[in-house]
């Protein structure tokens, strides 16, 4: 069996879907979607909530709703899906080596691919946890699978570590579903998630949230028994006669996600050390021609809606390099994080595509400032762009557009930096 | 009970008991091996360094220092019969600082005496050459070409598979609770799921062997100390070495080491704390600390964020006297024929270099019976072969077409960090030996050990083993009944729930 296409994309995430329609769109015309579970939609089907859609569809909808509106566009413009079928391989020529249990073991090749695998959880492991190891530890979104698309409950007594988005989620969830969420433990002294789900899904729960704790050991042979939570100091170290004993069955994480790049690690693109993901210009494709990623693959995102935007720009750019149209780079713009910046996506610029669309930063503070803010984008000694804030937090990406009438200062500086400050610095 | 009635009934299903079980599966006789775990390999077996040793470690004149040897030399042909991955990696003992070079010569003339193969001493270099992630402050190594790399869990599983092929009967869940003992004479056990008669038992009981010979009256004297030893596990994304790396050993023990593992994982470790409960494998904030020092000692760039699992283990550290005249050594390897009572075969103290020796101890009990007078006749139909089952993740490409054409479900992938697909998890639930927990499928595939640890498959594997057992989801557990990943349906709330 063999399969030539014009675009392939692997993930049938949101990221991918977007790619999909777009690079159909923008004239690729053999289009195929990769997805090894048995329906297309990603992460988003076992996002069960709402608060998906808000920018995108100017309306509130839950994770399954919103996949549904691309995989409905998506199948009536044609595009190809295999499901059930994991990609083992890809190769810097864009051939893959596709598994399927309804197809085989075969490879097809693209003529251009979008990496768009999304993410996956931090583990306990990661962040050693001493103590037993029973059952009863597991990731936010493994228990968010379990109780939103097989239909169980992992526990019934839980203590969440971490304050990410999914951890917030679940306690609301498994708190509906008649659990007990004991309380969330976060080691910094800030939230890792978006306010508002602490508002909607620990406050308005009575779920209480410990900023500066942490678990330092899990109890129990066979099952959890319990946690011993634990208070730290700035330098995360424990703060003795800070120790409690809280009983539970289930200790549940939420400590942070991690770009899925097995794939491309093997191929040889090159990563970024602080996203985890490919390094790529503002058409979203790497360092090598014709492979381009989209989405969590790349940086984690707090809103699907920003998502779908990377994964039409990159579709957009493999459907262009499909045809023949997008020039090989020539040489590029770096754009550096600056001033209390964790990272900066895209990392490069093409100065040949600086024509008549803005391009979109996007970025991840590193302390939070809850005051007022400047973004600024500047050269080695010059300001470029600001744009303004009331805060910044780590648990919100931030972006700053830069439109055509910047493009000049750009191309002059030969490399940006990106800095996040408080006015009152300024 | 004429079904109860058996030649040998063998204690514990880790790697010795299996092993043992396997050599006796040769001879015609009627055999039982009995485990209180829900598989086999889930004591000190599974938690080790996975290295079989070279043995210039055990004092000369031991029992372990004979047994290790010999056992290592055994490791080729029996992972080739049995199907298990083994690999003669040899290793090196690193001396970091000329202080150490001393005791480093000491264990290559022990080494001799112990009559181990291949061995040299390597300048700085050479040392450099064959491992570049090596502190730079090296000096030298002792070099042992016979130490290999092992599955140890494979190794476990594959031998008492064999043993259930040549007709061997393994029980899980069943615990020794005491003898029967009628005219001086051991003639069975009593055990948490009915009386069973032998006239043999052998005690591999690990780190309950002490209490098992002592309600035989059997070596009153003998204790076990368990001595808890701490590990990592890295990602071989992050951390790449090409040697099994040992620091040169003190008072303390081998020390803590850095090595490859047949999966391409590196594992550091272990530290050795002496600990009073035997069920108590926790690991430690100050453990973890002392075994990331001890590694960093041998390969100073590893980092903790490398990362991909930690995991503890027990020793079972007996205080048997080395039985050679004049060897002054007090935690041998106890391996008799029960000198108090007739029908007890003691194994115990099986400390490292246990999972080296395990071969040469089963050889070493097979001597015992046949010393003892037992008429062991070698039956006609013994096959020595277990065929390993296909492993899609180390195939290649030409490989995995052809075997996906033979059942389509090797094509589904259902772990993605290692690929392992559905059919090699169906296939082992119907082993000879039946994985019936997710760990057991884990010992045996190595699923879920990777960088996600289990996120992604633990809610596919449990609809498997559910499907394929024929029980709820809900039934489904990590290592037994207590262990259940499940509670109820959802929806399903029920009175009381949030009061909990």
């Amino acid at each position: 069996m063999k399969h030539n296409y014009d675009v392939v994309v692997i993930g049938a995430g949101p990221a991918g879907l977007a790619s999909a329609i777009e690079a159909k769109k923008a004239g690729a015309e053999k289009v195929l979607v990769i997805e090894r579970d048995r329906e297309p939609g990603g992460i988003l089907l076992q996002c069960i909530h709402n608060g998906f859609g808000l920018h995108t569809f100017k309306e509130d909808l839950p994770g399954p709703a919103y996949a549904q509106r691309f995989i409905d566009e998506a199948r009536a413009l044609g595009i190809d899906f295999m499901l059930d079928t994991m990609v083992m391989e890809i190769t810097p020529e864009r051939l893959l080596w596709l598994s399927s249990a309804r197809k085989g073991y075969f490879s097809i090749d693209a003529k251009a691919i979008v990496l768009a695998m999304g993410c996956r959880e931090r583990t306990r492991p990661q962040i050693r946890i001493p103590g037993m190891r029973p059952a009863g530890v597991f990731t936010a979104g493994t228990a968010q699978r379990w109780v939103n698309v097989q239909g169980f409950m992992p526990g019934k007594r839980f203590v969440i570590l971490g304050s990410g988005d999914i951890g917030m989620i679940m306690a609301r969830r498994l708190t509906l579903e008649g659990a007990r969420v004991e309380s969330v433990l976060e080691v910094q002294s800030y939230l890792s998630g978006l306010m508002r789900n602490y508002v909607q899904c620990l406050e308005d729960w009575n779920v209480p949230l410990h900023l500066r704790h942490t678990v330092k050991r899990v109890i129990g042979k066979n099952r959890v028994e319990a946690v011993e939570a634990v208070a730290v100091d700035e330098k995360w170290q424990f703060v003795p006669g800070t120790e409690r004993i809280i009983p539970c069955d289930t200790l549940l994480l939420s400590v942070g996600l991690i770009p899925e790049n097995e794939l491309s690690k093997k191929a040889g693109i090159l990563l970024s050390a602080v996203t985890g993901g490919p390094v790529v210009d503002q058409n979203f494709q790497t360092n090598f021609p014709g492979i381009f990623a989209a989405g969590n693959v790349v940086h984690v995102y707090d809103l699907v809606d920003y998502v779908s935007e990377a994964g039409n720009q990159a579709g957009h750019g493999a459907a262009l390099f499909a045809n023949g149209t997008l020039a090989k780079p020539q040489k590029s713009i770096k754009v550096n994080a600056g001033k209390n910046v964790r990272y900066v996506v895209p990392q490069f610029l093409d100065p040949q595509a600086l024509k008549d669309e803005a391009i979109v930063l996007q970025c991840r503070v590193t302390q939070p400032i809850e005051e007022d803010v400047w973004f600024e984008v500047r050269s080695e000694s010059q300001s470029i762009v600001r744009r303004s804030d009331r805060y910044a937090r780590p648990g919100e990406m931030v972006s700053v557009k830069l439109t055509p009438s910047m493009f000049d200062d750009v191309l002059k500086a030969g490399e940006l930096f990106l800095d996040i400050y408080a006015k009152s610095e300024a | 009970m004429q079904n109860n009635a058996y030649d040998i009934i063998i204690i514990g299903g880790g790697v010795v008991g299996s092993m043992i079980a396997r050599f006796l599966s040769r001879y015609e006789l009627k055999l039982l091996l009995i485990e209180k775990e829900t598989d086999l390999c889930m004591g000190a077996s599974s938690a080790n360094t996975a290295i079989i040793h070279a043995g210039y470690d055990p004092l000369p004149g031991s029992l372990k220092a004979k047994l290790n040897v010999r056992g290592n030399a055994m490791f080729e042909q029996l992972s080739q019969e049995l199907g298990f991955a083994f690999e003669r990696s040899g290793d090196m003992v690193v001396a970091i600082g000329e202080e150490e070079w001393p005791n480093l010569l000491a264990l290559y003339e022990m080494g001799k005496q112990n009559g181990v193969p291949d061995m040299r001493l390597f300048d700085a270099d050479e040392v450099k050459r064959r491992e570049p992630k090596i502190n730079p402050s090296a000096i030298g190594a002792l070099w042992a070409g016979t130490t290999g790399i092992v599955d140890p869990f494979q190794a476990t599983i594959a031998t008492a598979e064999n043993a259930v092929m040549n007709g061997a009967t393994v029980l899980f869940n069943t615990s020794f609770e005491d003898f029967i003992i009628e005219d001086g004479q051991i003639k069975g056990i009593k055990t948490n799921r009915g009386y069973f008669r032998a006239r043999w038992i052998i005690n591999v009981a690990g780190i309950y062997a002490d209490a098992v010979m002592h309600l035989a009256n059997s070596n009153p004297d003998f204790k076990i100390t368990p001595r808890r030893g701490e590990y990592y596990v890295f990602d071989p994304a992050d951390v790449q070495i090409n040697n099994v790396l040992f620091p040169v050993p003190s008072a303390k023990g081998k020390g803590i080491l850095v090595t490859t593992t047949v999966h391409g994982n590196t594992i550091a470790g272990p530290n050795a704390q002496i600990i009073a409960d035997k069920e108590d494998t926790a690991t430690t904030a100050e453990g973890m600390q002392e075994v990331l020092e001890g590694a960093q000692k041998l390969v100073p760039g590893i980092n903790p964020r490398f990362t991909i699992a930690t995991f503890a283990g027990l020793r079972a550290m007996g205080n048997a006297p080395c039985k050679t005249p004049g060897v002054d050594y007090h935690a041998d390897f106890l391996i008799e024929i029960a000198p108090e009572i007739h029908g007890l075969i003691n194994v115990a103290g099986i400390e490292s270099p246990g999972l080296s020796a395990s071969p040469a101890i089963a050889e070493y009990v097979v001597e015992l019976l046949k010393d003892a007078g037992e008429n062991l006749k070698e039956k006609s139909d013994f096959n020595p072969i277990r065929p390993a089952r296909p492993r899609f993740r180390t195939m290649s490409h030409a490989e995995r077409q052809a075997l996906v054409q033979t059942d389509p479900a090797y094509a589904r992938v259902i772990c993605r960090c290692e690929n392992i697909t559905e059919a090699e998890i169906v296939r082992e639930i119907h082993a000879p030996i039946p994985a019936t927990t997710y760990d057991a499928i884990k010992r045996r595939t190595w699923l879920g050990t990777g960088r996600c640890q289990g996120g992604f498959d633990m809610p596919l594997v449990t609809q498997i083993l559910a499907r394929e057992l024929g029980i709820s989801e809900l039934e489904v557990s990590k290592r037994g009944d207590g262990s259940r990943f499940l509670f109820r349906r959802s929806k399903d709330i029920q009175e009381g729930d949030h009061e909990a």
